[in-house]
């Protein structure tokens, strides 16, 4: 099978394809309050567009769109990866080449390494590479490239050559079926080195915001999209020129009692707990959506952190060594007088990722409600 | 049309693959190619005839491989039309693979050796007449020869005397060039100035080529302040901008895939310019280069690959370090052109680079160029190369393969004239290295500096807890009376 069926069949067995529903909504009864075709909590965003210039796309859609424009707005940005040209493997690159021409759009040999290491040189010449690494899982042959060169030329270089412009997209996580190497999520290792931007967006209208915002910083961006959502998330996007700035996190729920700490898929996940949460046991949670882990929003958890005097992070992950333990080490330093319990991390078990326990293995809605109810009765 | 359809049509008419995006071939031309190479692979002289050697590949193959398409020709055409008539099937990953009868390997030590270009010889004679000297198109002219003698020199004194300062202590660490400064300093001539060039880590003689200073290495050496990196990385990792050449990294091989980014960049922005990339033959075996190669030769990338190939990794002769000819001969299995040549002979190293840099920027595609040199010192000041090879080993490459002496003799300079040379060089090394010692270092707080763009909240954080650190610290006294640092 090659990974073009792998990949689409990925897409395809999801179970969120059939009925737009997110995978993650679809493990339990359907809230009724939290119709699926809905960009979440629209009205607590401040960067959510008004409803006249937006487009309904899905998570791929947006991601593309965000290509396009920036196509369209720069000249030096170049979009180039493994079976990129005909439109990618998650379609996310799809016309592009037909629209900007075959030398702005472009398939390079299979090889990672080689094209990061393209992607490097590129960025040293003030162009702005966006480059596909097909599965977040493949990333790894590209490691020497990421945190040796392309972290490391602003500051080997005492800011004479950098790799701003840069960005290195993947899918990421769980999706359902795709078992030790197509499941992975790999941010904690880019967020233990300095000189990357690291950033995960949770929907269609963030991935387009974040995408575009990370093509025109100056520093290097590893940008993980969570491909159970490229088909399944659905929202009114804006269609030109959209961004939404790193380095800040989003309150999506206020709350009193708790507060949710996660990114990218797993926000979806969080918003279901804290639904049920309160409307089982009465919790009011409050969750918040990291969106850039490197630099991360210190300043809005800790806010909420020593308002609600609990905290969960969490992360589909491993738990050891993973961003959750850093959000809770920072938690204790800066909230340590706030704190009612110690902050928990629902998060992923420090194992490869099983094929046929998927759905033991993530870190469910369900598993937040418990760590929820043991927080609030600590 | 789909490309299923596209593809089905290349199968059965594999001459029409401009389809398909690839190189349009004539059936008849390539037909003709395949049987004169038969024939001569068979050794069969002129009598085998065209029409028989269809005949014969018609009865031998027909029994094995009865396609429906050969069935169906009509009995009565000749061999040569039956056999075209023949729809034979080839493969998108070689489409221009003829088939045949004969099992045959590809012998790897059947491949020619691919000669080493020179036109000075071990005792600096020049091996062209002067008239064809005269004729051989990018020559160096007589004042760039006495150029990059008197750069091979100062590199020459500038090494030995930075080594000796490593051994001192008053340096951390240095590289030298010895026994290679006619393939780095003739490459660098042989370049233009505002070439991207992305060198390995022992190229120092292409910024010395490029108008950096003693003053400029010995600052880096030293972690100056005022050397743009300031001390950030180790001696001998250099970078300058306006020099266009990219800041050296340590780790091997990664500098080749940037080389061929930076050439699709200056491609793109169809700028007379190349990227021209070092690296040493051990570098060579790390994945980078294949990836390096790959994407070079399939995105047609403006950009000079240039190959130190020195003999050794460290300690790891190149015996160990690969089976097949040199580095050079790896181009052809990538789709590239290749030149070798001596890489002690500085003549040679210019004439060949401007001719491959000329091919490079006329053709828009890469060349692979591998110097054949020797490693004359250790390979850093951590390494004694003593202990893995004789003295009587290097003596023999420094006395009969020093490229220095080689220009030397054919510019016919006088010892003399080279001693005082070296002097001159020497007391301003010594004066520079002295002034970079008493330069101020970069104060601790200004390490947070370009890590990123700009400075993020949590390394403000980090630098205020280091600034505190040092203020709690300093506050403190310390048992022997004196504030700690």
């Amino acid at each position: 099978m090659t990974t073009l069926h792998r990949a689409w069949s990925l897409c395809r067995r999801a179970p969120n394809l059939a009925t737009g529903m997110p995978l993650t909504l679809l493990r339990h009864p359907r809230p009724p309050d939290l119709p699926s075709r809905r960009p979440l909590h629209a009205e607590a965003a401040p960067m959510s567009p008004s409803s006249s210039d937006t487009e309904r796309m899905n998570l791929f859609m947006a991601v593309q769109s965000a290509m396009a424009v920036a196509l369209e707005t720069d000249p030096k940005v170049l979009v180039f990866g493994e079976d990129v040209a005909f439109g990618g493997v998650f379609r996310c690159t799809m016309g592009l080449r037909e629209r900007f021409g075959p030398h702005r759009v472009f398939n390079t040999p299979l090889s990672e390494q080689g094209i990061a290491g393209f992607a490097a040189g590129l960025a040293a010449m003030s162009y702005r590479p966006v480059a596909e690494i097909q599965f977040a899982d493949y990333m790894y042959p590209a490691f020497d490239q990421v945190v040796n060169e392309i972290a490391k030329y602003r500051y080997r270089s005492g800011g004479q050559f950098h790799c701003g412009g840069l960005v290195l997209r993947a899918p990421y996580g769980a999706v359902g079926h795709g078992g030790h190497y197509h499941s992975q999520s790999p941010e904690a290792y880019f967020v233990h080195t300095a000189g990357l931007k690291v950033v995960i967006p949770r929907d269609p209208v963030t991935a387009k915001g974040l995408l575009l915002q990370s093509i025109r910083e100056d520093d290097p961006v590893i940008f993980l999209e969570p491909k159970v959502l490229y088909r399944a998330a659905v929202a009114q996007v804006p269609r030109g020129d959209f961004t939404v700035p790193l380095g800040e996190a989003q309150v999506l729920r206020p709350g009193r009692d708790i507060t949710l700490v996660g990114y990218g898929a797993q926000v979806q996940v969080l918003l279901e707990a804290a639904q049920r949460a309160h409307q089982e046991d009465g919790i009011d949670c409050e969750v918040i959506d990291l969106m850039t882990l490197l630099p991360w929003d210190e300043r809005t958890v800790v806010e909420s952190v020593r308002r609600t005097g609990r905290c969960i992070v969490s992360h589909e992950a491993p738990v050891t060594g993973g961003f959750g333990a850093e959000v809770a080490a920072r938690i204790q330093q800066e909230c340590f007088l706030s704190l009612e319990c110690p902050v928990r991390r629902v998060c992923g078990y420090d194992m490869p990722f099983p094929l046929v326990h998927e759905k033991m293995y993530v870190p469910s809605a369900h598993k937040v409600i418990d760590e929820v109810r043991l927080a609030m009765n600590y | 049309m789909s490309w299923r359809a596209r593809l089905g049509r290349c199968i059965y008419r594999g001459w029409e693959w401009g389809a398909f995006g690839g190189a349009v071939t004539e059936r008849k031309t390539w037909a003709q190619s395949r049987f004169s190479r038969e024939r001569s692979a068979r050794g069969g002289g002129k009598s085998v005839g065209r029409q028989r050697w269809w005949a014969r590949r018609w009865a031998s193959e027909a029994s094995e491989v009865p396609s429906a398409a050969a069935l169906a020709a009509p009995a009565t055409t000749s061999a040569v039309q039956e056999a075209a008539a023949r729809r034979e099937v080839h493969f998108p990953g070689a489409l221009l693979a003829p088939y045949t009868c004969r099992l045959a390997f590809e012998e790897a030590t059947a491949v020619p050796i691919i000669p080493a270009y020179r036109l000075l010889d071990e005792q600096g004679t020049l091996l062209l007449s002067a008239a064809e000297a005269a004729a051989l198109q990018h020559f160096p002219a007589a004042e760039t020869v006495r150029r990059m003698y008197s750069t091979m020199v100062s590199l020459n004194v500038m090494d030995a005397i930075l080594y000796a300062a490593q051994r001192q202590g008053r340096i951390s660490f240095y590289m030298t060039t010895f026994c290679e400064e006619a393939a780095v300093v003739g490459s660098a001539a042989a370049l233009h100035h505002d070439d991207e060039v992305f060198a390995q880590y022992r190229e120092q003689g292409v910024l010395l080529w490029r108008g950096y200073t003693f003053q400029d290495f010995c600052d880096q050496c030293c972690g100056a302040r005022d050397e743009p990196a300031r001390g950030h990385q180790m001696p001998i990792h250099y970078g300058r901008r306006d020099m266009h050449f990219h800041t050296v990294s340590s780790t091997l091989a990664t500098q080749i895939p940037h080389a061929v980014g930076a050439a699709y960049a200056l491609k793109m922005d169809a700028a007379p310019r190349i990227a021209a990339c070092y690296f040493g033959e051990g570098a060579a075996s790390e994945g980078d280069f294949h990836a390096a190669m790959n994407f070079a030769a399939t995105l047609e990338c403006p950009v000079l690959f240039l190959c130190r190939n020195n003999g050794y990794a460290i300690s790891t002769p190149a015996s160990e370090q690969f089976r097949g000819d040199g580095i050079a001969r790896r181009a052809a299995g990538y789709g590239m052109d290749a030149l070798r040549c001596d890489g002690n002979d500085a003549l040679a190293v210019y004439v060949a680079v401007r001719t491959a840099r000329e091919r490079v920027l006329r053709t828009q595609r890469p060349v692979l160029l591998e110097m054949l040199t020797y490693r004359g010192g250790h390979h850093s000041t951590s390494d004694d190369s003593s202990r893995y090879r004789s003295t009587e080993e290097i003596e023999f490459f420094m006395q009969h393969a020093d490229p220095v002496a080689r220009l030397r003799t054919y510019l016919a300079v006088d010892m003399q004239a080279e001693r005082q040379a070296r002097e001159h060089d020497r007391e301003r090394v010594l004066e520079a290295l002295g002034r970079a010692e008493a330069k101020p270092r970069e104060p601790p707080l200004d390490m947070f500096t370009d890590v990123y763009a700009q400075l993020p909240p949590h390394l403000i954080r980090q630098r205020e807890s280091l600034r505190a650190h040092l203020e709690r610290m300093a506050a403190r006294p310390s048992p022997s009376g004196t504030a700690e640092p």
